[in-house]
């Protein structure tokens, strides 16, 4: 099958009004026939589902945590952007789209970052109509801050708990539409494959989380809003419940999957502190505004923060303004974490293992004064004290780089559909946006511009193509995609093994850390495949999990997330392998300049790698999707 | 540390549950509360027991998922954090710990420590929204909020909708959850139009709900982890009166 990412002809800038005005729609009178599957109830998945309800159409919406209030997306921090231009400080929808792009290192779509920057603004005036209580100035207009080193101040917040309140604001719309009965609520449910009829997506199997029953759901389309997959990597700062099963499943049922290996590590999360850590604890990129970030000249192996404190100025290497005097502590997020690593590798990190560098406010302090930084970062700071014990405002903060974003996901079109008909992937389950790397505060966009302003439109040219019949869920498709989900979960409860879940997650999480993180090459990958296909393979003799599936059995759920994690993990490696140049969040040793930094081979590797399934334990066949620049000139991205 | 657990086991809803008695030892006080009983589960899996089911998502203080009374307080001992973001140096070695599920009619146990929490999402269904469809909404500067009224709305709106409040009510009230919404769309113009129906809605649910009442004792703000203040329920009270005046709803 050819690729055929449905762009529509024209100027950049008139595509998508261009697009909406050309598509089929379904009448007001006859939405109500159709049937829509929303999975996921984050920023993508609850704005979906509200605004499909709004439409009309009938709605199913799923989640596995208890209420939809809790999805993943509650947890971010800094902000969204968009092109608002309220600052006037030259911001316009073009630069929001040239910063988005560049940022993306040229691996992502012209037009679907257009139309991402496009609807930015729509975003905030909706979010402000539903009482999201953003940040305000004296004057009683919204306040903006710049954010991820963008030149501009397009970043729009509420405290420290943006996702928190753009999320609360989508799951308010949601609710309204579960009370006026459009909305159909199952949390607590977890979606375990999606049922293909006739080539088209037509519902889904799911367990109830409680009671542990098996059932099908019936719908004219399914999208899906299942977040990132950097739980693979077992340590990220995702919620530990986050998972790649319903995109890794419906990639097994046909949907491409699309640069698995562009994953985004953040340069400020709170270091690991020993083998008992279950998560990573990000701390907000706005710390880099103030923070300085350094290691000693010489090693010093197990130097604490405390001691820091007395090490004088000219021992000090704050590496990234030495290195980059241009940006020096802004450098964006993936030049951070290289160098971050860099220095540790060269046995210069800090801390108990090594594993950490500093983040020093005490120049901030001097400059602006205590009250001044805690007015800013008061909630961080103490946050950080909570859980490193260390006072910040009197010692450096200890910082390392984690896994935090998956930019890979299900390759969709410019309608959000994937490789299924039918079938939608939204939010950061998609692949769509951001390229090689995405920048702070866009990933709240994007996940709202799928949902509020671009599922609406694009569902209906396929629905206006539909049939109104439903499917009963008696179908033999259905029948067989239980039985084969039945037969997955007696398969892992029969092993009785003698290792837990998490110890082989761990396990895995390890090999993609050392091989497959924030520098590859091709050596280490090839040995990353071989330890995985050995983790799988013993996962599946050795896995204990306990109880039966006719209960509430976390481990049975988690065990189930970790075998997927084993599959997609293996596909990682093979699209870095694939792709033998660096670029963005992707550093392939074997492609940097003569000064380190990462290179990218435009001529080679300006594609998506789009990956078909081809079976059980056969290589995936890879898909080239070729990217078009029109309107931006590739360059090397400098931060000197 | 060596510890001792003391913590609530209940198969499932119907069961009647009861403590039972654990031994942790080497635990490292840099471990967060719900990393120890990893710990303690890893272990029991192994054992062939069944591990202690607990909630928990984000484990960073946000998502309102995890939900313990920890010697019998929600959240335990400190001040202003979830059970998540509780540290084991807040322990002592050789300490007995009492580990316990939210205790309310309104959310029945579902498993050992989980509780159902849906009563609060109904809560907000019956009205704590502003009602507009997406597509259509004003420039987002047409409406300016004065920072005071809009830092008070956050104030509210930071409310995790954990249910500590609850859990550390003598009556079981939902009173504070309830109001923090209720206040945060009072405060701003955007809820203006609706906010007599609203109160009338969602207080009316909340005793559908079988929530207590609110007598005020203060219990709630004290063991709230984002200090949500009981302001926002004397402006309740406010509001429900004047509602009460004016309108015929409900
Ligand atoms: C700590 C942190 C801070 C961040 N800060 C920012 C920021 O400041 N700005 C920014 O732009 N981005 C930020 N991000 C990124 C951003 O938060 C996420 O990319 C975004 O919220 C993802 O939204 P989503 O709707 O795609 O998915 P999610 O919010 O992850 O939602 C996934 C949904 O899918 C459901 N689900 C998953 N699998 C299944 C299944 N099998 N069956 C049923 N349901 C399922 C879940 O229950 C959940 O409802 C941050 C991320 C983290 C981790
Ligand atoms: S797990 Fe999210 S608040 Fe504790």
């Amino acid at each position: 099958m050819a690729l055929d990412s449905k762009i529509p002809a024209g100027p950049l800038a008139e595509k998508w009004t261009k697009h909406k005005f050309n598509i089929k729609l379904v009448n007001p009178a006859n939405k109500r026939k159709y049937d829509v599957i929303v999975v996921g109830t984050g920023l993508a998945g609850a704005s979906a589902a509200a605004s499909l309800a709004e439409l009309g159409y009938n709605v199913k919406s799923f989640c596995y945590q208890d209420s939809p209030r809790r999805a993943h997306s509650i947890a971010a921090q800094g902000g969204i952007n968009a092109a608002k231009n309220y600052p006037n400080d030259g911001d316009s929808i073009f630069r929001l789209f040239y910063d988005t792009i560049k940022g993306g290192d040229y691996r992502s779509r012209e037009a679907n970052v257009y139309r991402l920057a496009e609807v930015s603004n729509n975003i905030i005036d909706q979010c402000v109509a539903q009482g999201v209580p953003f940040a305000r100035e004296y004057g009683g207009l919204l306040d903006n801050r710049s954010f991820g080193g963008a030149q501009v101040s397009r970043t729009f917040y509420a405290r420290g708990q943006t996702g928190q309140q753009l999320l609360l604001g989508a799951y308010s719309a949601l609710s309204r539409q579960i009370a006026k009965g459009k909305v159909e609520l199952f949390p607590r449910t977890e979606m375990l494959d999606v049922v293909i009829i006739e080539g088209k997506a037509r519902g889904i199997v799911v367990r109830d989380l409680v009671t542990g029953k098996i059932s099908s759901h019936s719908a004219h389309a399914v999208l899906l809003a299942t977040g990132g997959y950097g739980n693979v990597f077992y340590l990220s700062t995702n919620a530990m419940g986050a998972n790649a099963t319903a995109a890794w499943r419906a990639h097994k049922k046909g949907a491409y999957f699309a640069n698995p290996c562009f994953t985004q590590i953040h340069p400020t999360c709170i270091p690991v502190s020993g083998d008992h850590q279950s998560k990573l604890t990000l701390m907000s990129e706005s710390l880099r505004n103030d923070g300085r970030i350094w290691v000693p000249k010489k090693a010093m192996p197990g130097l604490t923060a405390k001691e820091a404190v007395s090490i004088p100025e000219e021992e000090r290497d704050y590496y990234l303004e030495r290195r980059y005097p241009a940006f020096g502590n802004l450098v964006p997020r993936d030049v951070a974490s290289r160098n971050a690593k860099m220095v540790c590798d060269e046995g210069r990190g800090v801390g108990a293992t090594g594993q950490a560098v500093f983040l020093d406010f005490a120049d901030a302090i001097k400059r602006l004064g205590e009250d001044v930084i805690r007015d800013k970062y008061g909630n961080l700071f103490d946050m950080y004290r909570q859980i490193q014990g260390d006072n910040p405002y009197e010692v450096p903060m200890m910082i390392y780089p984690a896994v935090h974003y998956t930019m890979g996901g299900l390759w969709v079109d410019y309608n959000l559909m994937t490789t299924i008909d039918g079938l939608y992937a939204l939010g950061e389950c998609n692949f769509s946006d951001h390229g090689a790397n995405r920048l702070g505060a866009s990933a709240l966009m994007q996940g709202l511009a799928d949902g509020y302003f671009v599922i609406p439109y694009t569902i209906g040219d396929y629905l206006a193509g539909m049939a109104y019949d439903k499917v009963p869920t008696d179908h033999e498709a259905f029948r067989q995609a239980e039985d084969e989900v039945k037969e997955k979960i007696n398969k892992l409860l029969r092993v009785n093994g003698d290792k837990t879940v998490d110890e082989f997650h761990k396990e895995l999480g390890k090999v993609m850390w050392d091989y497959v993180g924030m520098a590859r090459n091709e050596e280490g990958l090839k040995i990353a495949k071989e330890k995985i296909r050995e983790i799988r393979e013993s996962f599946w003799q050795n896995v204990k999990v306990l109880g039966d599936n006719e209960e509430m059995n976390l481990s049975l759920e988690k065990a189930g997330r970790v075998a997927d994690f084993l599959e997609l993990a293996e596909l990682m490696v093979d699209d870095a392998r694939d792709r033998k140049e660096s670029c963005g969040g992707h550093f392939r040793e074997e492609s940097q300049t003569e000064e380190g930094e990462a290179k990218r081979i435009d001529d080679q590797y300006s594609y998506v790698a789009a990956w078909k399934y081809q079976g059980e334990g056969r290589e995936e066949a890879l898909e080239k999707e070729t990217l078009e620049f029109e309107n931006v000139k590739l360059t090397q991205r400098s931060y000197k | 540390m060596n510890l001792t657990l003391h913590i609530w086991r209940q198969k499932n809803s119907t069961d009647k549950g009861g403590f039972k008695a654990y031994e942790v030892s080497n635990i490292s006080p840099d471990m967060s509360f719900l990393e120890m009983i990893d710990v303690l589960n890893e272990e029991l899996t192994h054992k062939g027991e069944d591990p202690v089911h607990f909630d928990h998502d984000c484990r960073e203080g946000i998502c309102g998922t995890c939900s313990m009374v920890i010697n019998g307080r929600p959240h335990g001992p400190k001040q202003a954090i979830t059970t998540c973001q509780l540290h084991m140096r807040s322990f002592n070695d050789g300490d007995d710990i009492t580990i316990e599920p939210w205790r309310a009619k309104a959310f029945p146990v579902v498993k050992d420590l989980i509780v159902d929490r849906s009563a609060f999402d109904r809560i907000i269904q019956a009205g704590g929204y502003v009602s507009i469809n997406t597509g259509g909404a004003p420039d987002a500067n047409e409406i300016p909020i004065p920072k005071r009224i809009a830092d008070e709305a956050m104030d509210a709106a930071a409310c995790i909708g954990c249910g500590a409040c609850v859990a550390a009510c003598k009556n079981a009230s939902a009173m504070l959850f309830t109001s923090a919404k209720i206040s945060q769309l009072a405060l701003l113009p955007q809820g203006n139009t609706e906010r007599h129906s609203r109160v009338e809605k969602m207080i009316w649910q909340m005793e559908e709900e079988g929530f207590g009442a609110c007598t005020n004792t203060g219990a709630c703000e004290a063991e709230c982890p984002k200090e949500i203040s009981l302001v926002h329920i004397a402006r309740v009270h406010r509001e429900y009166m004047a509602a009460k005046v004016s309108s015929h709803n409900v």
